[in-house]
């Protein structure tokens, strides 16, 4: 079924009547998401795009029944909204805002670990795309129609370098699962490692490609998985191969940052994990299809 | 955002971190009046400059006469500094703190830092404080305390004790350091820091405790909730750029090269100047238009890479999703005309209307050439800078 989200999942918006809300709220209804509804304080009990508004996400996982949620609240009240979709049950939420206070994920980080594992929410995002099963649903404010159907999964932080990958993949006609964006943002709702897993559970995908990019440990730790506990065949591009060394500002992050968080040393750290690598970022289609191919081959 | 040395003192020092006398200086004369304000007979001119490792670059002069001051300030004010943390342009000296001397017999270095790996905050210290802390930490990372601080209860004395007691500090010094460790986590977690850094933190000879030198740098996302933080930030020290950029909604960070670059989305830009250096050219800027590439972004963003001069031509790579190529194609050929661009242009587009878009840049009749996938974009690009040059 793809991962997190397929036809029939039952989606809620929040920060639904807002301007940015509303519009991507009806591009998601146009692909075909089964939207139920959505939440703004203060709206409840009225109707907007057709589905009813709720004041509370409680109130409007009781009515809908919905499992996925999608967060375009601002900045300063976003991780609250994340923390009601958890609080009410949701299982999959997408926060797309972009320009939430680090500490304030740090916060919602922590309350989601209120939670057994198997009742925790997942996270993607802030400050992502969004997440598409092409064919099915989409859950984010990327254009639908430069993806193709298929059995690869795509992982990356950015949008529209994601957007690249799936139309170059298009174009040599190879199909996507699932592309999730895990957003730019240091502190994250999950990892490059947590969604690889998905993937690897997912038996409607293939194979996987991770689109990362400089700074941080996320994309050595997923080579590390995809050493130790994947089956399917990762492709990885890292954005920022020629970036100039930062200018910095006292010396606590060269003492914290570890080997591993400049593009070449991920590129390094990757390879000798067994991960395929895009040499460059109009050669991660091409990289794909030869992944693909040689999957093809075996069977 | 990033803030001098004397400010992040005075935030530090309400939080309960001790510091020495000073005062802000102006001009030589501002200067060593300061120094009689503060009495004593040897203070320190020092330089305020964002950056850390200024003493080497001639930033830090201590000094025990009005005039050895006022030489001091003579020689640094209005000079940019040049340090091994500012780049090769250097930071601009327009004001300076006069603190008086201190009696140094041991240099801790203390810092608390957002962790990416761990998600939390984390206290990093080490008994061996000073200029040398980075290759101390990369020759002996044993010797390098860490400590993560738990975001549902916030960090414990126990933990302040741990760090104290670690760093192997005389007893009588336990009971300042430890509230002192207290304070820097609060102001951290109080002002929305993503940095908080003391080196060296002094232990005098008359046994007492002294941020000698202070760095803070604050969440840029969080500023919205710290008005009092985001006022003190000082555009001189910023490249000028940046400034311009940043004041447009831009996310803009200058470089070195003679290619100006307009992307939409931080992944695909950082991804366009890798092309550009694999097809052989220089990027002159990382530029994120943000969400929309409306005309007016459009034009904004060309306005922003043109003020640096050193921009031979321009490269537009949009990937539309929402907002349609065409509308793109629309802005930037209005752009390249109200602007009366006449360097090269070349436009990438992709996604929604492509060929619609393609078409009203090829019909423009302007000096804008078109290209299809982002290689070929980055190599006509590469090649109008060459022969612009």
């Amino acid at each position: 079924m793809a991962i997190f989200i397929n036809e029939n999942t039952p989606v809620l918006i929040q920060g639904f009547t807002g301007r940015i809300g509303t519009f991507h709220a009806q591009e998601m209804i146009d692909y075909g998401t089964n939207v139920v509804g959505g939440v703004t304080p203060g709206k409840g009990g009225t109707t907007h795009l057709g589905r009813p508004v709720f004041n509370t996400m409680k109130g409007a996982v009781q009515e809908t029944n919905a499992e996925a949620a999608i967060v375009f609240v601002p900045p300063p009240f976003a991780a609250d909204a994340i923390m009601e979709a958890a609080d009410a049950g949701i299982k999959y939420c997408v926060c797309i805002t972009d320009g939430i206070p680090a500490q304030d994920m740090i916060r919602v980080k922590r309350y989601m670990r209120r939670y057994k594992k198997e009742n925790r929410m997942v996270l993607t995002g802030p400050n992502c795309a969004g997440t598409i099963s092409p064919g099915k649903a989409m859950l984010g404010i990327m254009p639908g129609h430069i993806y193709l159907p298929g059995r690869v999964g795509i992982v990356g932080r950015s949008g529209t370098l994601g957007y690249e990958a799936a139309s170059q993949m298009k174009a040599l006609g190879i199909g996507v699962s699932t592309s999730v964006g895990i957003g730019g943002d240091p502190i994250n709702g999950s990892s490059f490692r947590d969604i690889l897993e998905h993937f690897e559970n997912d038996p409607e995908t293939d194979a996987v490609l991770m689109i990362g990019e400089i700074g941080g440990p996320q994309e050595a730790e997923a080579g590390q998985y995809a050493r130790d506990h994947m089956k399917k065949p990762v492709v990885a591009y890292i954005a920022g191969l020629s970036a100039p060394k930062g200018r910095k500002m006292g010396h606590a992050g060269a003492i914290i940052s570890a080997f591993g968080e400049s593009a070449p040393e991920k590129v390094e750290i990757l390879k000798g994990c067994g991960v395929t690598i895009a040499p460059t970022p109009s050669e991660m289609g091409a990289a794909v299809a030869g992944v693909v191919n040689a999957l093809k081959k075996v069977a | 955002m990033d803030i001098h040395e004397y400010q992040a003192k005075e935030l530090l020092s309400k939080f309960g971190v001790p510091i020495a006398r000073g005062g802000l200086a102006y001009s030589p004369e501002q200067a060593s009046y300061r120094a009689t304000e503060i009495g004593g007979s040897k203070w320190v001119v020092k330089a305020q400059i964002h950056s850390g490792a200024r003493g080497k670059a001639g930033g830090i002069k201590v000094c025990s006469t009005d005039r050895e001051i006022e030489q001091a300030a003579e020689a640094m004010l209005g000079k940019k500094l040049v340090t091994n943390q500012t780049g090769p342009s250097g930071k601009l000296v327009s004001r300076l703190y006069i603190e008086e001397a201190t009696d140094i017999a041991k240099e801790i270095y203390l810092a608390l830092v957002m962790d990416r790996a761990s998600e939390r905050i984390m206290v990093v210290a080490s008994a061996a404080g000073g200029m040398e802390i980075e290759e101390i930490s990369a020759s002996q990372p044993d010797t390098i305390i860490r400590v993560q601080v738990d975001p549902a209860v916030g960090m414990q004395q126990f933990q302040a004790r741990e760090v104290a007691y670690g760093l192997g500090v005389d007893p009588e010094i336990i009971n300042k350091l430890v509230p002192t460790i207290m304070a820097c986590y609060r102001a951290f977690r109080d002002l929305d820091a993503t940095m908080v850094e003391i080196n060296p933190l002094v232990i005098t000879k008359d046994k007492n405790l002294v941020a000698l030198d202070a760095k803070m740098s604050f969440d840029d996302n969080a500023l919205f909730r710290r008005p009092h933080i985001a006022e003190l930030r000082d555009k001189s020290q910023e490249d000028p750029r940046e400034t311009y950029a940043s004041d447009r909604g831009l996310a803009y960070v200058g470089l070195d090269g003679d290619i100006g670059c307009v992307v939409n989305g931080a992944g695909l830009a950082m991804a366009t100047l890798d092309m550009i250096k694999l097809a052989g050219g220089e990027p002159a800027n990382f530029l994120d238009i943000g969400g929309g590439a409306s005309p007016e972004r459009v034009a904004k963003s060309f306005k922003a890479v043109l003020k640096d001069k050193n921009v031979k031509a321009l490269l537009l790579n949009v990937f539309a999703g929402i907002n349609r190529c065409d509308w793109v194609a629309k802005g930037v050929v209005d752009a390249v005309n109200d602007l009366n661009i006449k360097m090269p242009v070349v436009v990438r587009l992709a996604g929604t209307n492509v060929e619609e878009g393609r078409r009203i840049i090829d019909e423009s009749g302007l000096t804008v050439i078109s290209a299809e996938t982002l290689a070929e974009a980055a190599q006509k690009a590469v090649a109008a800078a060459k022969s612009a040059a």
